[in-house]
Parts: C-alpha cells; structure tokens; sequence
C-alpha cells in the first residue's frame, strides 16, 4: 500500500524520524526551552509575578525596614542595608522563582500538553530539561531586574566586579538546583492549585529562618542552630562574602568554607532531586 | 518479525492490530482483553459510553500508557517495544485539545513539527499548510487563548497533522462542539482519509460513528462486544425497529404492552414520546403491536417500522442504553 501524502510536494514526504540521537535530543530540549520562556513572558500572570514581586519586596524591605536594621549589620554592609539586603534577596527570589518550574510542570500536566509531547517521537529528557533550563533563564532575567533596581537605590558592591559576577551565578546555580526540588513536588502533588501551596508553604519559613533578610545572631539558639546549617543560608552567606566582603560572615567564617559548602548543597540536591524528578515523572505520566 | 519500513510489504494489511489487551487501575478493568484490527485507509469508530475503556485504548495505542498484558502494533510497529519508532507514525488529538494558549496558532503546529523531527523550515512549511487546510490561515498569527473550543480542536489536530501520521487516533473529536463546527470537523476528518491517513477514533455519539465510521466497534467495561459496518450492525438488530408515538398519559401503559407483545427492550426518544423496540418479525410484529394498542384503547399519534439506529444496536448488544444518547443536534 503506497500512502498519499497529505500534499503531493515531494519535497514534503521526508519520513519524521523514528529515533532519538544526540543531536535531536539537543534540538528538543530548546525547542521546548523557548516554549516554555514564553510562557513566562506571555502569561500576565506569570509575568507579574516574576517582575512586580520580587521588586516589590526589594522596595518593602529597603525602605521599611532598612532603617531599623541598619545599626545592627556587620561593617562590610557600608552602613547600608541594601547592600547586605541584595545578595540575600537574590537567594530569595532564586528560591521562590524555582516554584515556578513546579507550578508549570503541573499546568502542562494538566493540560495534556505532557501528553502531547510523550505522543511525539520526541526526547523524552527534553521535557524536564526544557522545563528547568527555562526557569534557569527566567531566574536570571528576574536577577538582572533585581540588580538593576537594586543598583538604582544604592546597592554598591563592595569587592570586585569578578567575585560580584561569581555571587550573581551562585544564585543561578542554586536557583537551579532548587527546580529540580520543585519538580519533584509539582510531578507528585500534580494539581495547580494545589502546588501553589505546597511550594510556599515550606519555602516561606525556609526563607525567613535563614540570613537572607537579617543576621540570624539575633534568633534564639535552636531557631539560630537551624538557620545557621540550612542551604538557603550558606548560599546566602557565600553571596555576601563574595559581593561584600569577608566581613559579612560571622565570626569564624570565611568565604572559601561557604563557597565550597555552596557548591556541596547545589551539586548534592541538584543529583539528588533531578534523579528523583526523572522517576516521578515516569510514574506520574503512566 | 522484522518489519521493512516504506511501502509497506503485505506481512499484514492491518494498520492498527491489538490483541489481548488488558489495563487495570487498582480494581477497575479498564480494558479487559481487547482484541481489534484496523484495515489501511479507512475510518474506524469506536463507540461507547462514558467509562468503557475509549481513552485508556486510545493511550495505549498513542504509546501514552503500557498494558498489563496483550500486543499492540500500529503500523507494522510493535508498540510496547519500540515506541519511539511507532510515535514517528501516529498523530493523537486527545479528549481535550492540548495547545498552549500563549502560543499563536502557528507557534503551537510550527513547535510539535520540530519535535516531529522537522527542520526548522519545513515544519514552518508544513505548518502553514495545515493550518490552511484546518481554515485556521487568517487566524494563525493570533494567540490561542482568543481561540473559540471548536477552534482549539481544529488547531490539536493540525498539530497532529503536521508530522504526516500514517494513522491518526482522535479521542472524542467532536464533544463540547457547537453542531456546525462538528459538521466542519467531521468534513476534516473525511478529508484526512481521502489522503490516505487511517483514522481511528472514539464517539459516544451514535450519529457520528453512523456518519463517519467505515467500520464501528462497539465497546462497554473495557470489551469490543461487537464490531462490523454500521449496516451490518444495524441487520444484526433484526432488521426493523418498530417506533410508537403515545399521548404522554397513555406512555407508561403503551411502554409494558410494547415489552409484552414483543418480549424485547423498549427504548424512549425524545423525552418519553416516542416508544422504540426491535421488531425481529417486520411487519407482523406491526400487526400484534396494533392490535394489543386497539384492545388496551390505546390512540397511537403514530406508529411504524422504522430501519434501526445504532442506538437500537448498543441495546441490543449491551442490554443497556448509551448513557447520554441523542447528542442534542436536530437530526
Ligand atoms: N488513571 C486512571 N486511574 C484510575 N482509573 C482510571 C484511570 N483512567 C481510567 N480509569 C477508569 O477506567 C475506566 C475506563 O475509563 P476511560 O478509558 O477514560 O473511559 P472512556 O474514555 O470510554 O470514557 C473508567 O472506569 C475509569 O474510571
Ligand atoms: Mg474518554
């Protein structure tokens, strides 16, 4: 039985390929890369909250708070809280953006976009990694944004501009590693609605038990202990030693024990996470 | 067992073969030994109602879920073990259009081309042939988010269409769709055959498998219970349905007289108004059905023989009638 193809365009009739190569698999994970960056920019909702929030909280905290804090800050900040304030809210937005990749992940679940894309002689790979790569790129569009308005009210590094690049892809990485978590929520709760809680719920306390808006000196002890060993913190601490200085730490600290903790937490969880992910997504779409 | 791609050699002629298949959820048997062969170049119709297994079918063969036991070849190509070879094959439009509404119309064919494995230009090509042929060009440009449901579909299965599917699986195609875009959508479908795509989808709407459907399998709990040309499954009813118009205070009466004098179901259409049972002797069994009326001084507004629907056929086969029959189009 010969077929007639669709359009008799001979130019057209090229089979579509039974089999993924390296090379496909490369052209699907940015075929949905790009789909999915898009979202992030033509989704009203997905945009406002990528760009008003994080600003909103960078002018809330600066300017509310700013004045209270400043006394008690380590010297390195220079007297200014935005510039202790920005290394830890490029953590923070870093960990809040990551919800994003769990509250997608269960859109296109729902959908039937996943579907979809499983029906398609497609990588299979591509649809996590499109999906965390582009968060990955969104995270950093939103940590320019941050920088810039950061830079407009007073934010002045205090070291180098290379170790100040070295905080900013620190953040990048972690946020990163920090999809890969979500993910894993978004593939098991599975309902968008439901994610949207499931992601703050725990990332909230995280955020503020940690150092990202003030020192953790001032926490009681087991709070303290807590704040002082968890990820968001060390990141935290490794960002403003790069950017401000050693003198941002606290006592006994120095900067190469946080980066190379940094780097453990990131790699540790990114393994971690991305392995789980991979099995959760093979059990939530069967 | 080796299978040679391209013109495809005669080892078998059917398209889509599943023998065997079984998928359980926890206790629910979704299907339960499904067996079901379908011929190159035609419109198959499986037809049942909600909750028979259509969708878990319709996954299976798309590659989307594995079964606990049977065979499955789509396109001379062992689906369970090779499914990236068989997805290179099919197209699946699901139950529920799958486009992103943030993606123009053309955004969302061009991007399922490239993952079909297309250039960038000939999924660019591709696209706006499709979306032509669809009657989707002069909206193309526009995000989907404005698009109306019946456009939705039409852009899911223009999607479908752009990798050239040899066989095309479409879940329910036309539920939730006003009458004249179904009608648009079944003259679509046509179309995809006429070119020589083998098309299998599922209706819970006898009229469309009746319409559409080169041959129908009537599917309940997870079995095909019956499978044929719609006319042979109509000729397998008995031949004639015998159809009694009632005043509604003689309905309840007329409905246990047609059951006794026949000894078969007796099914309503239109709210309760009109009486339909098979008729397995024509017009002798008219005849009885008259008399027994006249003795009961029962006044028929109208009565006659009438051919079968595939409404009739499900009843038949099933002992139950199709939960939502009728499909609120005027016939
Ligand atoms: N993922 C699932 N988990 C549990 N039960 C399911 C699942 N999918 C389908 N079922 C059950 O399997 C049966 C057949 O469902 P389905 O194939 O969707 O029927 P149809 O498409 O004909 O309406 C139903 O009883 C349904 O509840
Ligand atoms: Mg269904």
């Amino acid at each position: 039985m010969t077929r007639p193809a669709i359009t008799p365009s001979p130019r057209q009739q090229r089979r579509p390929r039974g089999r993924t190569t390296v090379a496909s698999t490369v052209v699907d994970t940015w075929v949905i890369t790009q789909r999915n960056l898009l979202r992030n920019v033509r989704l009203p909702q997905v945009l406002l909250f990528s760009t008003v929030q994080p600003i909103m909280f960078l002018l809330l905290f600066t300017f509310v708070f700013g004045g209270a804090i400043t006394g008690t800050l380590p010297e390195a900040a220079g007297g200014e809280y935005i510039n202790w304030l920005i290394p830890g809210l490029l953590v923070q937005v870093s960990v809040f953006g990551a919800g994003q990749t769990a509250i997608g992940l269960t859109d296109d679940l729902k959908k039937g976009v996943i579907d979809r894309f499983r029906s398609l002689p497609m990588a299979r790979s591509a649809v996590l990694a499109g999906r965390t790569f582009a968060d990955l790129g969104r995270n950093a569009a939103v940590v320019t944004l941050m920088l810039l308005v950061g830079v407009a009210i007073g934010f002045r590094y205090q070291t180098s501009f290379l170790r100040f690049l070295a905080g900013v892809l620190l953040a990048l990485a972690f946020a990163y590693a920090l999809s890969w978590v979500m993910a894993v929520i978004g593939l098991y709760v599975k309902e968008p609605e439901a994610t949207q809680s499931a992601v703050f719920l725990p990332v909230f306390p995280l955020v503020f038990a940690s150092s990202v808006f003030l020192p953790t000196q001032t926490m009681p002890d087991w709070l303290r202990v807590f704040a002082d060993n968890q990820p968001i913190t060390t990141v935290t601490n490794a960002l403003r030693a790069l950017m401000l200085g050693e003198g941002a730490l606290l006592e006994g600290q120095v900067l190469g024990t946080q980066l190379l903790l940094s780097g453990a937490w990131i790699v540790g969880i990114t393994l971690v996470f991305s392995l789980w992910a991979i099995r959760a997504y093979r059990r939530a779409v069967s | 067992m080796t299978v040679t791609t391209g013109a495809s050699d005669a080892v078998t002629d059917a398209v889509v073969e599943v023998a065997g298949v079984v998928r359980t959820f926890g206790d629910v048997r979704a299907l339960d030994g499904v067996d079901l062969r379908v011929e190159p170049g035609i419109i198959y119709g499986l037809l049942g109602p909600n909750g028979a297994g259509k969708t878990t079918l319709i996954r299976v063969l798309a590659t989307l879920l594995r079964p606990q036991a049977g065979r499955v070849r789509v396109a001379g190509i062992d689906v369970l073990a090779d499914p990236t070879a068989a997805r290179a094959r099919i197209g699946l439009a699901g139950q529920f259009a799958a486009v992103d509404e943030f993606l123009t119309g053309r955004e969302n064919v061009v991007m399922v081309g490239r993952l079909y494995g297309l250039s960038r230009r000939d999924a660019r090509r591709r696209a706006d042939e499709v979306l032509e042929r669809i009657g989707l060009r002069q909206d193309a440009a526009r995000q989907v988010g404005t698009y109306s449901g019946g456009m939705r579909r039409r852009l899911d299965l223009a999607a479908s269409l752009v990798g050239q599917p040899e066989v095309m699986f479409l879940d329910e195609p036309t539920t939730g769709i006003d009458p004249r875009n179904r009608l648009e959508l079944w003259r679509m479908i046509e179309d995809l055959v006429a070119a020589g795509t083998t098309v299998l989808l599922t209706t819970q709407y006898l009229e469309e498998a009746d319409r559409l459907a080169d041959r129908i399998g009537v599917i309940d709990r997870g079995v095909i219970v019956q499978e044929g040309t719609a006319d042979a499954l109509k000729a397998a009813v008995g031949g004639a349905v015998l159809e009694v118009v009632v005043p509604p205070d003689a309905h309840g009466r007329a409905r246990e007289l047609l059951a006794a004098v026949t000894g078969e179901e007796v099914t309503e259409r239109d709210g309760g108004r009109r009486l339909r049972v098979a008729a397995r002797d024509g017009s002798r069994t008219l005849t009885e059905v008259v008399r027994a009326l006249d003795d009961a001084h029962i006044i028929s507004d109208d009565i006659g023989l009438t051919r079968p629907s595939l409404d009739d056929v499900f009843l038949s086969v099933t002992g139950q009638p199709v939960g939502e029959a009728g499909d609120g189009d005027a016939a």
